[in-house]
Parts: C-alpha cells; structure tokens; sequence
C-alpha cells in the first residue's frame, strides 16, 4: 500500500468502448486528458467551473462536468463523449431533431447538451417541458434561447415512446 | 482556469486516508465528489493541496438503517439522496433538497459528506441535518467521534472537523408518523444557490427551522420555532428576522434576503398545514 502522493498518475479506463491506459498529471481535468490526449474535442472546455455544461460527459452512465473531475479519478471508469455516441448511433435520433428544429446556431453548447438530454431519455417516459428545462439547467447556450433545443428533446421522447408502445 | 495541484493518491480504506492526510504537512485535502473542491481549485481559491481520493471507498456509500435511525454514508451521491427509498421515507427533508443542488451532473458526482464539510452557509444540506438534529460520524488519527449537527458549524466554511479528520457518515432519527418535512427556498435560476431557504419540519415536540444563505453558516431559528409552537405564524415571521445574520452582496441586500426568509417561512407553514391534512 503506496502512502507516496504522486504528480503523474497511472489509469487505466475504457473511452467509447476503447481500453486506453495513461499517465496524466494529476490536475489534470477529465475533459483535457480527452481533448488534449485523446484528440477528443467533442466536449468543450469553457466556464471551468462546473456551470456552463460544455464538457458534459457520461461517465460510468451518468452525466458528469469534464471540468469537476480529474482524469486521476477516472481510473477504471467507462467514459462516452460525443464522438462516442455519435458513432455507435446511440443518439441518433437526437442529433437529427436537433438538425430538424434548429436547436443549435454555433453548436458550441451542443455535445454537452446532447449528453445530458440523452440522459433524461434514457430514463423512459416523456418528460414535460418543465421537467426538460429543470433537467438541461446546467447547459448554457447562448444563441437559440433554448425553445427549439426543448422541442427537440420532446420530440425525441415522444417518438421513442411511441416506438415502444408498438 | 486549470487546477493547480501538489500531489493526489488514492485511498485504499478509512485508516489510509487518515494516515496520507496526517503525511501531508496541513497540505492534505479529502477529494469526495470534488463538485466544490475542483471548482475551487480551477478558480485557484485553493492551490497546492496534496489531495487524498476518498472516492472510491465504497464502505462509505448509502444509506442504511440501524438502530431505529438511518445511517447515511458520506460518499453517498446527492442523486442517491434524492431516489433513495429509505431516505424518501424516513428523512423527505433530504430527498426533496437534494432537488434544489445545482444541476443533475452536478448532483451525479456530489456527495453529503463532501457539502457538509465543506460548508457553504448557501448549501442545503447543512440546514438539513441541523433542522433534523443529526450526528456525524468523523475519523481522525486519534479515532473516532460524533459531533452534533448543532455544533458541526462554526462559520463560513468552517466546521467542528479537526486538522487530519475525515467524515465518513452520518445519522439521524427517523420521521416520526406524520412529521411533515418541507424545503422553502428562493433562487434566481435553477441550480443557483438559494438567495435564502428554510428547512422546516414538524413532530409532536414541536417545530424545526434551519435558515441558509443568511448567515455565515446554518441557524436554528429557536425564536420562529417557539412561536410557531405557540401558533403565531406573524411572531415566528418577525422572531426568524431578528434571529438571522444575512449579508448583502451582489445577488441580493440583507433586507431583501430577512423579507425572503419571512415570505419562505408562511409558504412553509402552508405547505405544512395542508401536507399535515
């Protein structure tokens, strides 16, 4: 049993279904070990303080701030980014309603946000508008005023309810 | 910014934790759920800590009953809080805050152990376990003790815990049948910190109500709670005024925080009356 405090750390995690081992600073954030090491720039760095949402991950099937966690903490976790998801079609859906209803001008805020709604859908049912406000309130976006990204989040819920009531 | 950190091990159990923190030369900090603590190093408020990760040490984690009170460990994620059935039932107060901190990633990574140490006079959680007369559980080099909740808080960000302690639970009474249990609070957004809040909750002994965010740390308006003993909803509103210490600052004036708390006190005392009913 080590009692040595340690500037680099060894992990060992799985990103989007990928074993991948590493020595990472040990302040590093999750979210620039994946950027920055991995070439993962799906998910933003911006506020660094845990209230914009950018950097939204799933993290062990949770949405969790890139930027309140340190990539020493990540040993032996299961981590998706967008890119992730993107290519194993797990939220396809989601991203098309986004297109369809414009829920993104600069798209800045969109891996964050497509990673936190995903989490809300992925629990059933069809939340109501107020329960898609509460539950996005952690992701910022400063274009579309937010309407259209909770049309799309509906939509989606909707659809998929439907696909599971056949 | 980027955090700025001396040094970081991971803890293989209670004792170990204890042991790295006592190596540490007062540089040692207990990383739980680091919703508080990474922030605060990111905005550089804390530099050079030699961080000691507790979080894996699942003998920490979730809620239990033992001996007719409910034991709650401190790793235990406030969306644990907020879905746990035993805390749902047992202890609502919890579950129903737990609703209020911050935002859902947020509340996937905190825990209660993490809040109540770090002690943020805005945060939810001390008031909680104050207006429900809790105990913590803490270990430190010269073992372990348990500290009222009443007497845990001593001020901004400072609690009862000694250079080197760890908290690993908590405890609490169960609600008694037909204790109701309410949050009051008022935020400018979701998420934000409450401008003020109250906790209140009624047993046959009589009422309880913990303010934030108008103090330095949680009080237990003793004042507001005779009066509402007595069934003087107008004297409670105007004994909770004398009774908390808010400060102006960029949200909000102390006056508009006393008028809050008063407000935030009669809609408690409704949503009592018809839960009660």
């Amino acid at each position: 049993m080590s009692d040595q405090f340690e500037n680099r750390i060894d992990i060992a995690l799985t990103v989007n279904g990928e074993p991948v081992e590493a020595r990472v600073p040990a302040g590093q954030h999750l979210v620039d070990f994946l950027r920055l090491e991995l070439g993962l720039t799906g998910a933003h760095a911006s506020c660094e303080h845990g209230v914009c949402g950018a950097c939204t991950l799933r993290v062990n099937g949770d949405a969790v701030r890139g930027c309140l966690m340190l990539a020493a903490q990540a040993d032996g976790a299961e981590i998706w980014t967008v890119e992730g998801l993107s290519d194993s079609a797990a939220f396809t859906d989601l991203q098309e309603a986004f297109v369809a209803r414009n829920a993104l001008q600069c798209g800045f805020c969109t891996p964050g946000m497509l990673v936190a709604a995903e989490e809300l859908l992925s629990a059933g049912g069809v939340p109501d508008r107020a329960e898609i406000r509460e539950h996005l309130s952690g992701n910022y976006c400063r274009c579309t005023g937010y309407e259209a990204i909770v049309d799309a989040v509906e939509t989606v819920a909707r659809a998929r309810a439907g696909e599971a009531a056949q | 910014m980027k955090a700025s950190v001396a040094g970081y091990i991971r803890a293989n159990d209670v004792a170990h934790a204890v042991r790295l923190l006592a190596s540490a030369d007062g540089m040692g900090r207990v990383l739980a759920g680091g919703q508080s603590l990474v922030a605060a190093m990111n905005m550089r408020l804390s530099t050079g800590d030699m961080l000691v990760d507790i979080s894996r040490l699942t003998e920490l984690e979730g809620v239990t009953e033992e001996d007719g009170r409910l034991r709650i460990g401190a790793l235990t994620r406030h969306a644990e809080i907020g879905r746990n059935p035993l805390i749902q039932t047992h202890a609502p107060l919890l579950a129903e805050a737990a609703g209020h901190i911050a935002h859902a990633a947020i509340r996937n990574r905190g825990t209660i152990g993490g809040a109540l140490a770090h002690a943020d006079p805005a945060a939810e959680f001390p008031a909680c376990i104050l207006c429900l007369n809790a105990v913590l559980h803490v270990t430190g080099p010269d073992g372990s003790r348990d500290i009222a909740a009443g007497d845990f808080f001593h001020g901004l960000f400072e609690t009862a815990l000694e250079e080197g302690e760890i908290l690993t639970a908590i405890s609490l009474p169960k609600a008694e049948p037909g204790e109701v249990q309410v949050v009051e609070e008022m935020a400018r957004r979701a998420g934000d910190y409450a401008l003020a809040g109250l906790c209140v909750t009624r047993r046959r002994a009589g009422y309880r109500i913990a303010a934030f965010s108008v103090g330095p740390r949680p009080i237990l308006a003793t004042g507001a709670m005779q009066a509402l003993d007595a069934g003087d909803l107008d004297a409670a509103v105007a004994n909770l005024a004398e009774e908390i210490e808010p400060a102006s600052d960029t949200q909000a004036s102390a006056a508009y925080r006393r008028h809050l708390a008063g407000v935030l006190l009669r809609r408690a005392a409704l949503r009592i009356e018809g839960e009660a009913q």
